[in-house]
């Protein structure tokens, strides 16, 4: 981990070519530290994080005051951090009487300020959780005494998890399990404590830090989706090529256990929507035959998205698993127990992420965990079904290859989508593909799901939202549409994203339609939009000139009068 | 000044570059944070942080509170190194 020291020298760095957030950060003791470690380690990450801070102590005052400066920073993100420490001040201020009430009392205290935060501004929340201190005052036996502190504390955290898992927008940062990482002694410096009020030491301000940064680079859009892995020696112990398949090392016994524990994270990855791929120096026959038919694999070929295994270059492999799935480099993990591969990779691939995995196969795991790979701020019952739509979409693809027109592919496909404006059922996967597309993106404004909502309720804006099917299987919600009402007779188009798993399919032309359907039934003349370019949605530069659209000032005007319906492949499912 | 503490406040000046990323930085045993632009209670902390790693010691909150000098804090990174002995 980079050191603090390290993280304040970045501070006097050239910030100005990064994107620029907001952070308002509330702490109950000080928190200087931390405010430069998050804004240094943002650098790390190519973001400005403009963090105001409060002065000590404040959270309460910040949050009541509806005109305190805290309002006044208009943050993107609240960062709230009450220390374990005051909370234990506070717990011994209280009385004998009351103190098996405790965590009752202060999660009511900040469901009153989220409560109030949320009322009053849009940004997101980010509260650390509370790092364990357990003050033996009844021994172990404190875990089974109601009012002990430890036993208080615990409960504050569970409750805390129960309170914003129900909140839209709201992130705890497990601090806690920071703490269970790298120990208290090494959390925790008393004298810090006790000559500077300071919870955390110096030590820790870079994982505190890496673990905020995180929350808001997945909150942008910044999160790794697929994790592509070598076999030998990497998912399991010895070379099947060399040993065979009954001879390689998984299952229960010795190393084994290291490979079939990290199959078991691979497997709960995959289950979660991480895509997972394969890429090995191997025959594909042989390197297929454990997923088939070892008895002690976790993983199977259903599990695995894309499977390349040849004796090319890894480097060219990934890049075609990248034109497969097409995603992000940068959303990509590649797993491999070899430096020199690793080394090659990266050398060629700079966007990818390659762990430096540790020389001895039981560490992978632990070193694993504390990369914390797959930070995500959603979670939609569709992501688990994302290896299956992969997998169908190889399979479309070599069946493209028996077309010679395009049209007839497309055709063959027997295309159906589902619109819809956003209601309940939507908002979740709505938010999330807002926060994930990066390169079929118009304007890429992230929407959380509080967001969505109330776009949803609003009469200023028309909402649709587009599933596709068809013969291969469902691809469930890829597209969306916001239009903005900005006058009596002009739309719009706030947001255009589409999932790049349906690009060339017509999609396109499928929703205009629909757009202009509205717009006309609606007595609207013209839809306006606008190509914000970013890094990475130079795919859709061209997007609305090739639509028909003409250009005017910077923006994109098109006329509902005389508007001819594309043609496309795709009915309408009512 | 004896060699010891010409060594120590060497060490010591080394440190207080590196931390306060300030190259014109030159101690004596007379050097009060008055004298140091970016010495500040807060920097302080950091100073007392990398000082403690280098010479592998730990000074009590009440020792790193006491100190009004740079040779003050040279004494007690001697005294310490004598008791660990």
């Amino acid at each position: 981990m980079i050191d603090f020291l390290q993280l304040k020298k970045n501070l006097k760095k050239d910030y100005s070519a990064l994107k620029s957030i907001r952070v308002s950060l509330l702490g109950d003791s000080a928190t200087q530290f931390l405010t430069i470690g998050i804004r240094g380690y943002g650098y790390e990450q190519g973001l400005n994080l403009n963090i105001w801070e409060a002065e000590y102590n404040q959270i309460e005052q910040q949050i009541s005051n509806p005109h305190s400066e805290l309002y006044d920073s208009d943050p993107d993100y609240v960062v709230i951090y009450i220390s374990s420490e005051k909370l234990l001040q506070k717990y011994n201020c209280t009385k004998a009487d009351d103190r098996d009430n405790f965590a009752l009392t202060q999660i009511q205290l900040i469901d009153d300020l989220v409560d109030t935060l949320q009322q009053r501004i849009s940004s997101k929340i980010i509260m650390y959780n509370f790092v364990e201190i357990n003050d033996f005052v009844f021994g172990n036996y404190g875990a089974s005494v109601r009012f002990s502190f430890i036993y208080q504390l615990r409960m504050l955290n569970i409750k805390l998890m129960d309170s914003f898992s129900n909140r839209k927008g709201c992130f705890i940062a497990d601090l806690s399990s920071i703490q269970n990482r790298l120990g208290r002694s090494t959390v925790f410096a008393a004298d810090n404590y006790v000559n500077a009020d300071m919870p955390l030491s110096l030590d820790a301000i870079p994982y505190v830090a890496k673990c905020t940064a995180d929350i808001i680079l997945a909150a942008e859009g910044r999160l790794h989706k697929c994790l592509i892995l070598d076999l030998d020696n990497t998912l399991w112990g010895g070379i099947i090529g060399d040993d065979g398949p009954d001879k390689i090392q998984i299952g229960h016994l010795g190393i084994g256990k290291a490979f079939t524990d990290l199959q078991h994270w691979i497997k709960k990855l995959k289950e979660r929507g991480i895509i997972i791929a394969v890429c090995s120096k191997n025959d594909e026959k042989v390197a297929k035959e454990p997923f088939l038919h070892h008895p002690e694999m976790v993983l199977r070929l259903e599990d695995i998205a894309i499977f390349v295994a040849n004796w090319d270059n890894k480097a060219d492999n990934i890049r075609h698993i990248q034109k497969i799935l097409n995603i992000g480099f940068d959303s990509m993990v590649f797993l491999d127990d070899n430096p020199f591969e690793r080394n090659m990779v990266r050398m060629n691939i700079p966007e990818i992420y390659v762990p430096e995995l540790p020389e001895d196969p039981s560490d992978y795991l632990e070193y694993l965990y504390g990369l914390n790979l797959f930070e995500t701020v959603s979670f939609s019952a569709e992501d688990s079904e994302r290896t299956k739509q992969y997998q169908i979409e190889a399979q479309r693809a070599q069946n493209r290859e028996k077309f010679t027109n395009e049209d007839d592919y497309l055709q063959s496909l027997e295309m159906v989508s589902e619109v819809s404006q956003f209601n309940n059922f939507n908002t979740p996967r709505v938010a999330q593909l807002s926060q994930r597309s990066n390169q079929f993106n118009l304007t890429t404004i992230r929407y959380s799901e509080s967001d969505i909502e109330s776009i949803g309720k609003s009469s200023d804006y028309a909402s649709f939202v587009f599933t596709l099917d068809d013969k291969y299987g469902e691809n469930g919600i890829i597209s969306l549409i916001i239009l903005k009402k900005i006058s009596a007779d002009s739309l719009y188009i706030e947001t255009w994203i589409m999932s790049c798993r349906v690009l060339k399919r017509g999609m396109e032309y499928f929703s205009l339609n629909i757009v202009m359907e509205y717009a006309i039934k609606n007595g609207y003349k013209r839809l306006i939009g606008q190509y914000i370019p970013t890094a990475k949605n130079s795919l859709v530069k061209d997007h609305y000139r090739d639509l028909g659209f003409t250009e005017q000032d910077g923006k994109w005007i098109l006329e509902t009068e005389g508007y001819k319906a594309k043609k496309c492949y795709i009915k309408i499912k009512y | 000044m004896d060699k010891e503490t010409t060594e120590i406040l060497h060490e010591i000046n080394d440190i207080f570059i590196d931390v306060l990323d300030d190259d014109s930085i030159i101690l004596t045993p007379e050097t009060t944070s008055d004298d140091i632009e970016d010495w500040d209670s807060l920097t302080h902390i950091q100073l007392v942080v990398a000082i403690e790693k280098h010479f592998k010691m730990k000074f009590t909150a009440q020792e790193i509170r006491s100190w009004s000098n740079v040779g003050e804090m040279v004494e007690a990174i001697i005294n310490r190194s004598k008791l660990a002995i």
